[in-house]
Parts: C-alpha cells; sequence; structure tokens
C-alpha cells in the first residue's frame, strides 16, 4: 500500500488503534536496551511460553521505554474495558504467576505499581483496579509533561500503524499540503523552540538562515551521537519513538528546502540502529518518505550513518566531516552549517528531541509550546536521572522545574537515603552544582550562570561517596581520551589537567598545583577551537568553586573526605563485626583478604588494591574504610 | 584544486558503513580489506588508514569470540564500574585491550552503553547486563562458556 | 570592502579576508605555525589568537576568521597575550629539541615550560601537528600519501601503516612546508629517501603520465609555493597540456 492522502492515513490509524487498543487480552514488556538489560527478554519468553501452554488468547507486544527505568523490567497489561495495569520488577517466576492469574480472568494488583487510565473512553464507573495509584499520581511522574516522550513505551515502535494511531504524521501531512516552508519556520520560531543538543540556540532562526542561504542541494542532519557517557534521552526516543524523529526531520527537511536528511547514530546503540532503519524502510515502503510524500510534489530520502565510538562527532562540524568520510575532526566556525554543511552546502542539524518536537508544534500550535515552561525557556526537556538516586529514570519536565523538585521530588532524594551532595549536568561539558544551589529553576542561561550547562539531559545525582576530585578527574580523563587532538589547548591541556589531578588523587598534590590547574583549565576554555574543549574545564573549574575543600583535603592533609581515592584510604575488617563468612575473601580480586571459616578475617594492606569489592559484599557491614 | 585530479568523494556515511561491515566480518581490520576499501571507494589510503585509526570502534588486532565491554561511563563509574573491571581483570587474567590465552573472550572499557539507570552495566557481545554487582560476574561468565561447550544455558539474567 | 580596527589602527580589507591577513596588513606581527596562503584554514595551533572588543567580546584564531564591517582588534590584550604564552609554553613542552619553538617562544618571553618533558619515546619530537605537511600533500598537490593516525595525545602524522606509501611522488612538499622541519629527507643518487615517511621514489616520475625525468623549477607551483618550487614539477609534455594559468585560474574559481 502507498499512503497517497489523508484519508489513507486515516486506514492506517485504524488498523493501529486496533492493535493498541485491541478488543482481546493484551500483555506489553518494555524491551529498550534498559528493560534488555535487566532481563524483559526472559520475561517476554515467559509470558509468551506460558500462554501457549495455557492456551491463553493473548496479544503479547514489545515496547519501548516508559521512562521509570528504576522499576524494570515493567509489563503492561490491558484486558479490554479495564484501566491497563502496570507491574513492576518482573521476572519469570513472577511472569509465570501472573499468566496464570490472567488465564483465570484475574488482574492481580500484587506487585502492580500503577494503572494507567484508558484514554479511549473508558467505560462509565469504572475504578482503578486495588485501589492502585494511577501513574500520573506517583511521585515520579506528578511534575512530568511528555511531549518528545509521548509516545515512548507506549506503542510498539516497529508499527507504524500505532504511531499514526497516535496522531503521527499528521504534522508532516498539514506542513507539507497546508503550510508553505516559511510558515513552518515561523511556526517553529514562534514556538520559542530551543535546540535541545546542548546549547539552546533557536531552532527556527538556524532554519531560516539554512532556508535563505545561497547553494543547492540542502541537507538536514539529526544528531543522534548522544556522546554524554552517563545519558541515555536519545537512545530512547530512537527505541522507542523513531518514527517521531522522522516525521520532525522531514518536516524540517521541507522547511529548508533539503530532499536528503541523515541520521546519525552512536555506535553504542544497536537497538536504536536497528529500530530506526527498520522505520525508515517502513516509511518509505508506505511513500511517507521518498518522492512526491502524499502527493505534495515533495521529496524526501534519509540515509543512517551508524557512528564509530567518537564523542566529538556529536560537535556538528566533525559529524558533517564523519558523514563526508574523514576524520571526527571539528573546523572553525564561522562559517556555520546552516550556510556551509555537508559537501559545503547549506545544512541543518539538529538534535534528536528537537526535531521529535517539532511535529508537536505543528499539530497544536506554536502558541500552545510557548506557553509551557518559561519565558525564553519554552517547553520542556528530558533529563537521564542518574547516578546516587533512589528513582533512576528518564524524566521529561517544563523548564523551570528547580533541580531540588527534580532530585528530591521525581528523584526521591539520595541512593538509600543518603543526602546528595552535588549534581552534574550536562556531561563531560557541564559542572557539577552542590546542593546549596538545588533552588535554581532549570533554563539554559541559570546553569550556564552558574558554571554548568544544560548539555543533551545528562542528570548523574552525586553523595558523600562521591569524591568530586576523583569525578573531574574521571571527566578531564574522558575529555583528554577523546579530544581529537588537533588543536593545542585541548590535546595538551586536557592531557596536562589530568596529570595534574592524578598527583592530586595520588596524594602527591601541592597548593600550587591548584593554582596551576584553573590557569590551564582557563585556558583550555578560552583558547580550543571547539566545544569539546571550549567545555572540557567545567568539570574542573565548578568543583574547584564549590567543592575547594575537597581539593585542600587531598593536598594539604592527603585525605579523601568520600572515602574514594585510593592512595588515600585503607580497608580494614572490625573483627568484632566479622563472622566470618568468607564472602570478601572470595570475591576479593586480589587475594588480599585471608581467614579461617567462622572466624574474623583480615586484609593485607600490601596486597588490597582499595577496590572496595569486599566492602560492597560484606553481608553484616564489618568492612570499613579508614580515610 | 589540487595537481592531482582527485575522484568524487564517496557518498555520505559509505566510508563508515563500509568499515563497520569489514570490522564486523573480520572482528578486526584486516590490511588488505583496508586497501580494497580505498580503491573501491575512491578514497585516498591514508584517509581510510586515518579513520580506522581515528575511531574507538575499530580494531586492528583479531578478537576473542566474545567481547566484554564493561561500561565506564559517568553514572557507571559513580556506582562502581571500575570494581566490575577490576574483577573481570583477576579472573579472566587480562587487561582492557587484551584477549585471553584460549582467545574467548577480549574485554574492553566503553563509556555508556545508554543503560545508565542500571547502572553499573557491562555488555557481552549483544547482550546488556544491568545492576551488577562484582560478585555476580562468575555467573555471567559461566554462561558463555557453556554456550561454547555446547550446553545450552537457560540461565536469564 | 570591509573597515576595521587592529591595535586601534584603522585597515580596510577586500571582503572575504580573515582578520590575520588584516593584522598583517596593518603592519602588526602574529606568530602562526599552521596557517599558510595557499591552503585552507585550520585553526589548530592557536597561536594567532587575537581579541576582538567589538561588536562583541571573543578570543578568536585570527587565521580562520573572516573579518567584518566595525571589528575592533586587539593582538596584545592580555588574554590573547596569555593565550600566545600557553600555547607556545605547552608546544615547548610537546617539543623541547625544537629550535624554531624556542625561538617563538622567547619572541613572547616563554623560556622555559612548567609543563614537563616527553616521555622518553618522545624525546626528539619535532612535530607540533601543524597539519600542514598533510594539508599540502592533499589540498594542493593531491597525492594524499599522508595523514593523521589516531587521536588526541597519540595522534602523529604518517603514511598508512607506516610503510612505503604508494602515492607518494616524493615532491618533497611537506618536508619544505613543515614549519619546524620536522621531516627528513635525502637525495642519494636518483633516489629520494624520506626516512619520516618509510618511502622511497625514484627521481622523478611524471604525476601525469608517469615518465621518468629530471626535476626542475615549476613556475606556477612558484608562485603560490615558492619553498617548494624546485622540488617538484610535471614532465615537459604535461606541463605544456596544462598550464600554470589553467591551474591558478581553477583554484581561485573553484570553492577549496
Ligand atoms: C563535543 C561536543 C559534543 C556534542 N554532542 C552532541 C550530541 O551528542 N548530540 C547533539 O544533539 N548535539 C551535540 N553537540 C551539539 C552539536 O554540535 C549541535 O549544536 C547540535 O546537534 C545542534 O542541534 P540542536 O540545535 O537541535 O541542539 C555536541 C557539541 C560538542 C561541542
Ligand atoms: S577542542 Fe579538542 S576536540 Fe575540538 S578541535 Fe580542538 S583538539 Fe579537537
Ligand atoms: S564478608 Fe564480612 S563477615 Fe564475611 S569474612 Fe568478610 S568481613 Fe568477615
Ligand atoms: S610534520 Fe611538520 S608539517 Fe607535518 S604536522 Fe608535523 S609540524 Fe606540521
Ligand atoms: S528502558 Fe524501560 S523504563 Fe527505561
Ligand atoms: S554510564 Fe554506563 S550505561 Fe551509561
Ligand atoms: S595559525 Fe591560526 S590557529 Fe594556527
Amino acid at each position: 500500500m502507498k499512503v497517497c492522502s489523508r484519508s489513507d492515513l486515516e486506514t492506517l490509524r485504524a488498523k493501529g488503534l486496533s492493535t493498541l487498543y485491541p478488543s482481546r487480552l493484551k500483555v506489553s514488556v518494555g524491551m529498550a536496551t534498559c528493560g534488555l538489560a535487566t532481563g524483559a527478554a526472559a520475561v517476554y519468553d515467559t509470558l509468551r511460553d506460558e500462554a501457549l501452554q495455557r492456551e491463553l488468547d493473548l496479544m503479547l507486544v514489545a515496547t519501548g521505554c516508559l521512562g521509570y527505568c528504576q522499576q524494570e523490567p515493567l509489563v503492561e497489561v490491558r484486558m479490554p474495558g479495564r484501566d491497563r495495569v502496570l507491574y513492576a520488577r518482573m521476572t519469570a517466576d513472577r511472569a509465570r504467576e501472573l499468566i496464570a492469574a490472567l488465564a483465570e480472568g484475574n488482574l492481580p494488583t500484587e506487585g502492580a505499581l500503577a494503572i494507567i487510565p484508558e484514554e479511549k473512553e473508558p467505560p462509565a464507573g469504572s475504578k482503578p483496579a486495588g485501589g492502585l495509584p494511577r501513574l500520573n499520581e506517583l511521585p515520579f511522574y506528578a511534575r512530568q509533561r511528555k511531549i518528545i516522550l509521548r509516545n515512548c513505551g507506549l506503542i510498539d515502535p516497529t508499527s507504524i500503524e500505532e504511531y499514526i494511531a497516535q496522531g503521527g504524521y499528521e504534522a508532516m501531512a498539514h506542513a507539507l499540503l497546508d503550510l508553505t516552508p516559511e510558515q513552518v519556520i515561523d511556526e517553529v520560531l514562534r514556538a520559542g523552540l530551543r535546540g535541545r543538543g546542548g546549547a539552546g540556540f533557536p531552532t527556527g532562526r538556524k532554519w531560516q538562515v539554512c532556508h535563505d542561504a545561497p547553494g543547492q542541494p540542502k541537507y538536514v542532519i539529526c544528531n543522534g551521537d548522544e556522546g554524554d557517557p552517563g545519558a541515555y534521552m536519545d537512545r530512547t526516543v530512537l527505541e522507542s519513538d523513531p518514527h517521531s524523529v522522522i516525521e520532525g526531520l522531514t518536516i524540517a527537511g521541507y522547511a529548508i528546502g533539503a530532499h536528503e536528511g541523515y541520521i546519525y547514530v552512536r555506535d553504542e546503540y544497536p537497538l536504536a540502529v536497528e529500530r530506526v532503519t527498520q522505520a525508515v524502510a517502513r516509511a518509505q515502503e508506505l511513500g511517507l518518505l521518498g518522492e512526491n510524500i502524499l502527493e505534495s510534489g515533495f521529496d524526501f530520502n534519509i540515509t543512517i550513518v551508524r557512528g564509530a565510538g567518537a564523542f566529538v562527532c556529536g560537535e556538528e562540524t566533525a559529524l558533517i566531516s564523519s558523514i563526508e568520510g574523514g576524520l571526527g575532526e571539528p573546523r572553525p566556525k564561522p562559517p556555520f552549517p546552516a550556510i556551509s554543511g555537508l559537501w559545503g552546502k547549506p545544512t541543518v542539524i539538529n538534535n534528536v528531541k528537537t526535531l521529535a518536537t517539532v511535529p508537536v508544534i505543528i499539530n497544536r500550535g506554536a502558541g500552545w509550546y510557548a506557553a509551557i515552561g518559561t519565558e525564553n525557556n519554552a517547553g520542556t526537556v528530558v533529563f537521564s536521572l542518574v547516578g546516587r538516586v533512589a528513582n533512576t529514570g528518564l524524566v521529561e519536565v517544563p523548564l523551570g522545574l528547580t533541580l531540588r523538585e527534580m532530585i528530591e521530588g521525581i528523584g526521591g532524594g539520595g541512593l538509600n537515603g543518603k543526602a546528595v551532595k552535588a549534581v552534574q549536568t550536562g556531561g563531560p561539558s557541564g559542572g557539577c552544582l552542590p546542593a546549596r544551589l538545588f533552588d535554581l529553576p532549570i533554563s539554559y542561561e541559570t546553569l550556564t550562570q552558574a558554571g554548568s550547562i544544560m548539555g543533551s539531559g545528562g542528570m548523574v545525582v552525586m553523595d558523600e561517596n562521591t569524591c568530586m576530585v576523583d569525578v573531574a578527574r574521571y571527566f578531564i580523563g574522558f575529555t583528554m581520551a577523546e579530544s581529537c587532538g588537533k588543536c593545542t589547548p585541548c590535546r595538551e591541556g586536557t592531557h596536562y589537567m589530568y596529570e595534574i589531578l592524578t598527583r592530586i588523587v595520588e596524594g602527591k598534590g601541592t597548593p600550587e598545583d591548584l593554582d596551576l590547574l584553573e590557569e590551564v583549565a582557563r585556558w583550555v576554555k578560552m583558547a580550543s577551537l571547539c566545544g569539546l574543549g571550549q567545555t572540557a574545564p567545567n568539570p574542573v573549574l565548578s568543583t574547584l568553586r564549590y567543592f575547594h575543600d575537597e581539593y585542600e583535603a587531598h593536598v594539604e592533609e592527603k585525605r579523601c573526605p568520600a572515602g574514594v581515592c585510593r592512595a588515600l584510604i585503607r580497608l580494614a575488617i572490625v573483627p568484632d563485626l566479622c563472622n566470618g563468612c568468607g564472602l570478601c575473601r572470595r570475591e576479593c580480586p586480589a587475594g588480599a583478604i585471608s581467614g579461617e571459616k567462622k572466624k574474623p578475617h583480615t586484609i593485607n594492606p600490601e596486597l588490597c588494591t582499595r577496590c572496595r569489592i569486599c566492602y560492597d559484599v560484606c553481608p553484616v557491614g564489618a568492612i570499613e574504610i579508614v580515610r | 584544486m589540487p595537481l592531482i585530479p582527485q575522484p568524487p568523494p564517496p557518498a555520505g556515511g559509505a566510508l563508515l558503513a563500509r568499515l563497520h561491515a569489514i570490522n564486523a566480518e573480520y572482528g578486526y581490520l584486516p590490511e588488505e580489506e583496508l586497501r580494497r576499501a580505498a580503491e573501491e571507494l575512491g578514497v585516498p589510503l591514508s584517509q581510510v588508514y586515518s579513520a580506522a585509526t581515528f575511531y574507538a570502534a575499530f580494531s586492528f588486532q583479531p578478537r576473542g569470540r566474545h567481547t566484554i565491554h564493561v561500561c565506564l561511563g559517568t553514572a557507571c563509574y559513580i556506582r562502581g564500574g571500575e570494581k566490575l573491571l577490576e574483577k573481570l581483570e583477576s579472573t579472566l587474567g587480562v587487561r582492557p585491550g587484551e584477549t585471553t590465552d584460549d582467545r574467548a573472550f577480549t574485554v574492553e572499557t566503553v563509556h555508556c552503553v545508554g543503560s545508565c539507570s542500571m547502572s553499573p552495566v557491562m555488555r557481552v557481545d549483544g547482550d546488556t547486563y544491568g545492576r551488577l554487582r562484582a560478585d555476580l560476574l562468575p555467573r555471567i561468565l559461566r554462561k558463555y562458556r557453556e554456550q561454547e561447550a555446547g550446553g545450552v544455558s537457560d540461565e536469564g539474567m | 570592502m570591509i573597515n576595521l580596527t587592529v591595535n586601534e589602527q584603522p585597515v580596510t580589507v577586500p571582503e572575504g579576508t580573515t582578520i590575520l591577513q588584516a593584522v598583517r596588513a596593518a603592519g602588526v606581527e602574529l606568530p602562526t605555525l599552521c596557517f599558510h596562503e595557499g591552503l585552507a584554514p585550520y585553526g589548530a595551533c592557536r597561536l594567532c589568537m587575537v581579541s576582538i572588543a567589538a561588536p562583541r567580546h571573543a578570543l578568536v584564531a585570527s587565521c580562520a576568521y573572516p573579518v567584518e564591517e566595525g571589528l575592533a582588534v586587539e593582538t596584545n590584550s592580555p588574554e590573547a597575550v596569555s593565550a600566545r604564552r600557553l600555547a607556545l609554553e605547552f608546544l615547548l613542552s610537546r617539543c623541547p629539541q625544537s629550535e624554531v619553538i624556542q625561538e617563538m617562544a622567547a619572541q613572547e618571553g616563554v623560556t622555559a615550560s612548567r609543563f614537563g618533558t616527553p616521555p622518553p619515546e618522545r624525546a626528539e619530537e619535532l612535530c607540533v601537528l601543524c597539519g600542514l605537511c598533510v594539508r599540502v600533500c592533499r589540498e594542493a598537490i593531491g597525492a594524499a600519501a599522508i595523514g593523521f593516525i589516531g587521536r588526541g595525545m597519540e595522534r602523529r602524522v604518517g603514511t598508512p601503516f607506516d610503510i612505503q606509501a604508494a602515492t607518494c611522488i616524493g615532491c618533497g612538499a611537506c618536508a619544505e612546508i613543515c614549519p619546524t622541519k620536522a621531516i627528513k629527507i635525502e637525495d642519494r643518487g636518483n633516489k629520494r629517501i624520506l626516512h619520516t615517511w618509510h618511502t622511497t621514489v625514484e627521481l622523478h616520475k611524471c604525476p601525469q603520465c608517469g615518465k621518468l625525468f629530471a626535476p626542475e623549477p615549476m613556475a606556477f607551483l612558484g608562485e603560490m609555493f615558492p619553498e617548494i618550487e624546485e622540488q617538484w614539477a610535471l614532465c615537459p609534455e604535461c606541463r605544456r597540456a596544462r598550464t600554470a594559468q589553467q591551474w591558478v585560474e581553477q583554484r581561485f574559481t573553484s570553492p577549496a
């Protein structure tokens, strides 16, 4: 079938609705990368086998990521006419029980997290099963507003029909059939959408420049390189709702007059590559990509490029060079890609989330979008809330929420009830902000002023067990390894900063080292060629600013307050607490622990590498870190 | 315009795609294949070699039958990814980038596989394992050893 | 024409000029390492950084930045001076043996580096990774015999697999353009040995028709790259077929 008109879209929509809301039992398993990492595949297989064995008629589907990764594997059950129930932390055993219950016609409440109210006319008088909370009432979801993640975890990412059933490709049809490119640009401009890749440049303005730039052909590129190590927003969108990105990219192409688009996907995301490839092929098959889309006269094709493991390729000029077959080496700007990009032609490059937002803006209008968030910071942002926080997951909130509402409200505070010390946003380009700044509202400007950046959405929470000097060294180690090596400040400067920080964590630092570190950091920030070098010092500068006491403890007292830096700590077993179970002895990778069964064990400091594995495994907490 | 005329550039993304294909087929990039790629794509060999040595995804050494990627991305680092690596190093007797003598495992580190909410994380071939602890590793390794021995393991994590 | 000021002195230059060219037109000196008139701007060494005070504040690499109307350029602002000094101090610690770097650093008042010395295996390092050799070989000659290998601190220049480069024509442009004399070339009999590139070339193979002939100066190359005039030439027949004029025209009409 070829989709030639809006009524053809309606046909697909009906088909999508029939699988989204079937008239028989439906069980969905979250099978994005996170779900798979915690055993979703085994759960899926068990559900299938068990249902087969019990001859239970059910529709079993793999969906994407709902965002509440802390509770993965997540399984959602929909009985026709009843609210959907979401089960958390599913295991193969519990999957078996679930099928048994379902076979009896029961919807068990045990192990259920919440219900998802049926948007499709819930039957009058239906009550949430077993007094369970609604999903959007859970503290994790209450402050969230899903625009970018609107379909993630709700639809089958391999079904274009389900995407269409949720209103997908309507915006593209509207843009191509009813709007001029100028009107599309104007809508995006008035919506106040800013780039979600990190820098927050107004998307409409970028499109306008490229639209006006002389030169043909033009190109649009979706930046799915997501290099921030510790963040996975873009992966989720690409895996769980690939068509939203394809639709956004096509609209962008129409707006600027490009007929060729690229989606550049990070190499470490094989499932995202697979999903996007499949989605593009499907859209092509249906004529939603290709020649004369919806008989509008507009042609558009998409090529998928898989990255190859280089953080710097997230930088737009490096990404372009990488597509051209060169090194991922940035070049000086100006000229900006909107004027001279791929093959020297005008090129728009946008982040995954930016593009996924575009269809919603076209559908609901600039005014609707601009009213979300705050002045100059319109709309929503997605954060991957991870690290030492109780609720990890993917969170979408309106701009303007405070860090505290984010970390304590949605995140539920520190891991195991520990006090949160700092939060890191923006990955290797960002900074560490102390808890006392948590009342700052989240916006591009406030985070930059505080010494961090918004970035693409990485948010790593740190507590008293995190050493800020070690964190600074970690990030500089990362940027040093990822520096392309082209320009002097970034190549030589990150290397030298790493040397100084290594001296400090080894207890060999001097007070002069701190001054030198700051001097070099400022220079690298000021003099580097591309954004990688220009932002690489942020983790160092922000920790020097907010956690100077920790640096001083390392340098002056040769002490690591967090008990992390190996050269400055020692591990010891408290004989009175040790029951001689021997677990630590078995797990110690250095063979440093000895002792007889049921007698207190001891650690040989000569052999101990201070990896702290024993500290983690001791069931009775008999091992202490001596700082 | 250089003095020596140049062939037209390859299609967008073609060189990377070719390098991926070679790396997937052999587990590394053999010299002969790189020369052939340069010839067939009309790209200077120096450019192919530059790209091959620039990107972390490509290797010049043959690998073991299974590749283990221990994640040292920020989230995993903060939650103890290094401990997994250290345990793996001592269990298998190899350092990152090395392959065990029986060629069963190559150990590598990676900066994030996008499962940060499950940190610390490790990936073996295509399978990702989340919420790990050092003492859970032997079981995972055993699963791959058993697979090799022809036995089927149903030990889903 | 574009009007700007360099250290408060007004200069007028054609559109498309770089700040560096404007600075030099104003008679002000600025050190550079990775810049060459005949090649596309690269912006890597960061020696040529200047402050622009208006219309906005920024520190930019002058060699790669096109002039704008009303620009106020300062070559000696505190930021520009310190950026230059630190770059030279780091290059000095990378290549302590390079006389060129020693001299450039001394000009800026840097005589010693606080940032240590290279590891033993790179103690003799002369290459500052300016990329001129790689770019001249590719952009101007078209042989693309050498390239960058690796990234970050591991980055270096070399031939594929560190063996004889099949496409090297032995022109010597790389060695001539190298600001720090890091590339070792030697003529021995009818052979040219490019030690740094593990490559030996017979003198002299015409890159167009492949015929061997004696090298002789070539006028048009001399205009563009005076330093390699004596090193490279097409054989007489091929040269006739493709005159200097043609080449110069091509260079200026097609986007680099
Ligand atoms: C070192 C570095 C890494 C970057 N990584 C990414 C990335 O992974 N994803 C992304 O969208 N933008 C990244 N950017 C920003 C891009 O250069 C570019 O600004 C962005 O893709 C533009 O899209 P937007 O306007 O939609 O944000 C990176 C920039 C730098 C300097
Ligand atoms: S700042 Fe770093 S990554 Fe960017 S060009 Fe310079 S060396 Fe390369
Ligand atoms: S694990 Fe704990 S209790 Fe057991 S031997 Fe070790 S220290 Fe003692
Ligand atoms: S060898 Fe010379 S020309 Fe080539 S990069 Fe090094 S310093 Fe520059
Ligand atoms: S992958 Fe499913 S909630 Fe994150
Ligand atoms: S930091 Fe390890 S998966 Fe992202
Ligand atoms: S001369 Fe300008 S950066 Fe090297």
